[in-house]
């Protein structure tokens, strides 16, 4: 007889997409356990706690806690949703640039310097306005929309002086005059659940710094682009996040591991969080298969 | 229902049906981000300062 699946839920916080995470896991019946990432530590000679898990579903909100659990746990052969080598791509834009280019994707033009001096020479390059981002960070915090080369030196100084080392990684990208709105798309596995424009008159449309949702049709475009972006970067439940570029049409902005849909479930009516429960189900069931 | 006192401003504070340990709420006095603790016996902490490396 086949032995009932255990899924692992690891989490920094109950949010709302928790929340509904674990009803959803509650409502088929799994066997789960809520693994606090605040809480838990690794015994890399004693794996077999872990390994009593046929999948672990990664919802850190900190990107180093979740990164290490999902090396450790792929380590120990449990499969994750999303994976490590997923994981590590999404979390860090210039990793994520480096694969859409890799294969060709379409995105904004970037470009990447490790001092100030290099940098302010890639910015004069750009021309302004462009914009400057952490690597790792989100909900559009950091974000330096620098207009003028007064501004560059600023924002260049305070960024090698304040910040950790991972600010001299300096990421350039071009400024895009969007229309007051980007495409946020839900891909799971090879399918485009949904997607939703995220509106606002600020230069930053995340919804996280209070940008309206609202539906966008899936077009055959948006379809093929979320795809081959999601592929690039290994495939998984992602959150693509689009940007209408007035020249080029639709480029790649970014690509979440861990989203937030708190927003997009109800604007879309689609269960989002039962579509990823289906999903780590599903990498479960394989682990068994093959175990 | 289960009240608690916000560690903040001491404001008495009802937690909605269906909380959950883990979940943050805020205080409708000062506003600040709590964490709920135990939903039995109810406890809330100060929320987590935001980390750099947090997100989605």
């Amino acid at each position: 007889m086949q032995r009932r699946l255990k899924i692992g839920v690891l989490y920094s916080r109950v949010r709302v997409e928790e929340k509904w995470i674990f009803g959803a896991m509650e409502k088929r019946g799994i066997d789960y356990d809520r693994l606090d990432d605040r809480s838990i530590h690794f015994d890399l000679d004693a794996p077999e706690k872990w390994q009593g898990y046929d999948a672990v579903l990664e919802r850190s909100i900190s990107y180093n806690s979740g990164l290490y659990a999902l090396r450790l746990l792929n380590a120990f052969g449990v499969p994750t949703v999303n994976t490590a080598a997923v994981a590590e791509v999404c979390g860090d834009k210039l990793m994520t640039s480096a694969a859409l280019a890799r294969d060709g994707v379409p995105q904004p033009h970037n470009a990447t310097a490790f001092t100030a001096e290099a940098a302010l020479e890639a910015i004069e390059a750009f021309g302004y306005p462009v914009v400057l981002k952490p690597v790792v960070g989100s909900w559009g915090r950091l974000l330096a929309k620098v207009n003028d080369r007064d501004a560059a030196e600023a924002v260049l100084e305070h960024k090698s002086t304040l910040g950790s080392v991972q600010h001299s990684v300096f990421y350039i990208q071009e400024y895009i005059e969007k229309p007051g709105r980007d495409i946020r798309a839900i891909v799971i596995g090879d399918k485009v659940l949904t997607a939703m424009y995220r509106k606002s008159e600020h230069w930053i449309t995340n919804t996280a710094r209070g940008g309206e949702g609202e539906v966008c049709p899936i077009t055959p475009e948006i379809e093929e682009l979320c795809l081959k972006a999601t592929q690039a970067v290994g495939g998984g439940v992602l959150a693509v996040d689009l940007v209408e570029h007035p020249q080029k049409g639709l480029v790649v902005n970014e690509i979440n591991h861990t989203m937030e849909f708190h927003t997009m479930q109800p604007v879309s009516g689609i269960d989002i969080a039962g579509e990823i429960v289906e999903y780590v189900v599903e990498a479960a069931k394989g682990k068994q298969v093959n175990t | 229902m289960s009240t608690v006192t916000c560690p903040e401003c001491e404001a008495e504070i009802t937690l909605d049906a269906g909380t959950e340990a883990g979940e943050i709420i805020v205080c409708s006095d000062c506003g600040v981000d709590l964490e709920v603790t135990s939903v039995d016996p109810a406890a809330v902490q100060l929320a987590p300062m935001e980390q750099e490396d947090w997100g989605e």
